[in-house]
């Protein structure tokens, strides 16, 4: 019997890595491998059609793919940012609350208990140019007389479609960082009192450096979800306008499913990869810097 | 110069009463403790005096400023609390210097004033550190030393040794005790520990439920309490006490127990009064202990329960009228338990307490 061979703990590791490998890593060498064939999906003989680097190459050059992986920095970078300072200010006025905060907490998750296909819809509606409630309430008050185009205009669609995903995700940021806020020790606050801080400098040198870490958290975990931004997107322009608001997973995912062409898409999703990790290890440096500030790490 | 005066004080905590109408005045340069159990107003009282805390009646002046309604930064008082309550991110050196680059001195003075404190707190080897880095005795230290930087006009003290051990207390009240001869300025003391009262007050302030009890010199508070609790609560051990009767000419305590009245009492109780006889263990020793009595003394035979040697001296745990009582013996030897001794009761040191009031009838 070939088992009785196999060390005792291999035996017992044996299931996970059966599992792991047919759904993780037999997946990823696969999609590895065919971003080197030419892969259709209409055509599956094309699966042994090695091609070498082609696809790589082909997406180097690529301005359409280099205008997408510009556009979901873009993206990226606003979002993240309006997110942090509105979840901090959220925060920061929730933690003052007396009365009803435990309410208040659950109210503010509501965004995100809602499935991104979903959002996208509600603001795909809200900012429509012909029956769309932005366009209706500027009409009604008199401070607009034509149709704007929200979803159409390059910046304007961007602006809505990034709208919608602060309104969906601020509250990740708000969350983590009043669990931050709950964490802060009472003692040094009270000694930056007395020491003669003014509110805004017990908040810029004492209360800052102890939610940061949370901060980094917050931007580590959701630099990960808006780099793979794709649902509201999808839902809310469809990449388009001609492209306006093309972003890497929109492309990809078209040049995949819609163009079939499979293996050039998994070329271009190990490529975009690198900005998720990219600005994961940043973040985590950033955390770890911030933790280190304030001695809770080495 | 600063004085403090609180002026008829309270504090509630929506219809809770914690602080009633207390009055106190702290001299400039005078060491104040204030002292009491847990719960007793005592930290309450201090966070008002540095603004943590909203007043809710009365006022409270430093120096010649009615302080009710000023924040804490306005108030040029420093504070060393419990849990020493340094900044994590910064340095020793930053700790120290924060207060001073907030209210934006140069630089040159700021660097001044922190070697200063680190000279007189013997931190100098620790400045780059991080509070993180330190030890107990050393983040306390950093802690004193962010309160001196700024020459405040006042320092106040939330039981700033309760988180160190009994080692490092001891070394720790000696330093204090030094920092407030060497830098001059009022201090407001929080202790519940009446060892930290007895040994750095000028003044001890005795609080209890929110009232103050009792405020005098160490020795005043200790030899002259003015009611029971007092009288335990301040001295280890705590001073021993026996209810009795005052009869003709005499106390009477159960179990036929019968002492004269001290002398001082003599005039002022009645027969037939419920009275507690309060005195301390350094006042009932074995007779032949070196205890020198100069008026009316007692002879009581005991015998002794439980010993406990301490070096110099050694406790000795006995019953007196069913009433378990502390007698101290100095040169001493050793004691079996059981054994029965003589032992001298100093009436002269003896306080009386009336039984209803529990106040010293003095």
């Amino acid at each position: 019997m070939i088992y009785k061979k196999l060390p005792q703990w291999f035996l017992l590791i044996l299931p996970a890595i059966i599992i792991l490998a047919a759904v993780i890593l037999i997946p990823l060498l696969f999609s590895l491998y065919s971003s080197f064939t030419s892969y259709r999906l209409t055509r599956p003989d094309t699966l042994f059609n090695w091609i070498g680097t082609f696809n790589y190459e082909k997406a180097v050059k690529s301005g359409v793919f280099w205008a997408a992986f510009g556009r979901t920095i873009l993206f990226l970078t606003i979002a993240l940012n309006l997110e942090m300072f509105l979840g901090l200010g959220l925060a920061l006025l929730v933690s003052r609350v007396t009365r009803g905060q435990r309410m208040l907490r659950t109210i503010m998750m509501f965004p995100m208990m809602f499935s991104p296909v979903l959002v996208g819809f509600q603001f795909k509606f809200i900012f429509n140019d012909n029956v769309g409630l932005v366009n209706n309430a500027l009409q009604s008050l008199g401070l607009s007389n034509s149709a704007i185009p929200w979803l159409v205009d390059e910046k304007l669609a961007m602006f809505s479609i990034i709208f919608a995903e602060v309104w969906m995700s601020t509250s990740v940021f708000a969350i983590l960082i009043l669990a931050g806020l709950f964490s802060i020790p009472q003692d040094p606050q009270e000694a930056a009192k007395v020491d003669g801080c003014t509110p805004w400098q017990s908040f810029r040198h004492i209360t800052l450096p102890f939610i940061m870490p949370f901060i980094f958290i917050a931007m580590a975990i959701r630099s990960l979800d808006v780099a793979r931004a794709y649902d509201i997107v999808q839902v809310m322009t469809n990449g388009g306008p001609a492209r306006r608001t093309e972003i890497l997973w929109t492309l990809i995912g078209r040049t995949g499913y819609v163009d079939a062409k499979m293996g050039y898409a998994n070329a271009m999703g190990y490529v975009s990869i690198f900005l998720a990790i990219f600005f994961t290890i940043y973040f985590f440096k950033k955390l770890n810097a911030a933790r280190v500030e304030l001695g809770m790490a080495r | 110069m600063a004085q403090v005066i609180l002026k008829n004080i309270v504090k509630n905590y929506g219809k809770l009463e914690v602080v009633h109408s207390i009055n106190l005045d702290v001299a400039h340069n005078e060491f104040v403790v204030l002292v009491g159990p847990s719960g007793c107003g005592k930290s309450t009282t201090l966070r008002m005096i540095a603004g943590l805390e909203s007043i809710s009646g009365g006022e409270i002046i430093i120096g010649d400023n009615v302080v009710n309604n000023l924040p804490p930064r306005d108030r040029n008082i420093s504070m060393v609390f419990q849990n020493y309550a340094l900044y994590p991110h910064m340095t020793v050196r930053e700790n120290l210097g924060f207060s001073l680059k907030i209210a934006k001195r140069d630089q040159t003075e700021i660097d001044k004033s922190v070697d200063e404190a680190s000279k007189i707190l013997s931190l100098e080897d620790y400045m780059d550190r991080k509070p993180g880095a330190l030890s107990g005795g050393q983040r306390q230290r950093v802690a004193m030393g962010r309160a001196i930087v700024r020459h405040p006009d006042v320092f106040l003290f939330d039981e700033p040794l309760s988180n160190l051990d009994a080692k490092l207390r001891a070394q720790m009240r000696v330093e204090i005790k030094k920092l407030h001869q060497k830098i001059q300025t009022t201090i407001i003391y929080v202790t519940h520990d009446q060892v930290e009262a007895m040994t750095l007050a000028d003044r001890i302030v005795i609080m209890r439920d929110g009232n103050i009890e009792q405020q005098g010199s160490p020795t005043q508070v200790f030899e002259n309490p003015i009611n029971t609790f007092v009288a335990t609560f301040i001295g280890s051990p705590p001073m021993n006490l026996l209810p009795g009767r005052v009869g003709k000419n005499m106390l009477e305590f159960s179990g036929g127990l019968i002492l004269p009245i001290p002398i001082d009492f003599k005039d002022i109780v009645k027969p037939g009064q419920d009275i507690i006889l309060g005195f301390r263990a350094d006042h009932i020793m074995p007779v032949g202990h070196d205890l020198t009595i100069d008026g009316d003394s007692a002879m009581i035979e005991m015998s002794v329960g439980v010993s406990e040697p301490l070096g110099t001296e050694t406790l000795l745990y006995t019953q007196l009228a069913g009433q378990e009582i502390l007698a101290k013996m100095l040169r001493p030897r050793i004691v079996q338990d059981g054994e029965t001794l003589t032992f001298n009761l100093d009436l002269g040191q003896c306080n009386l307490f009336d039984a209803v009031t529990q106040r010293n009838l003095r």
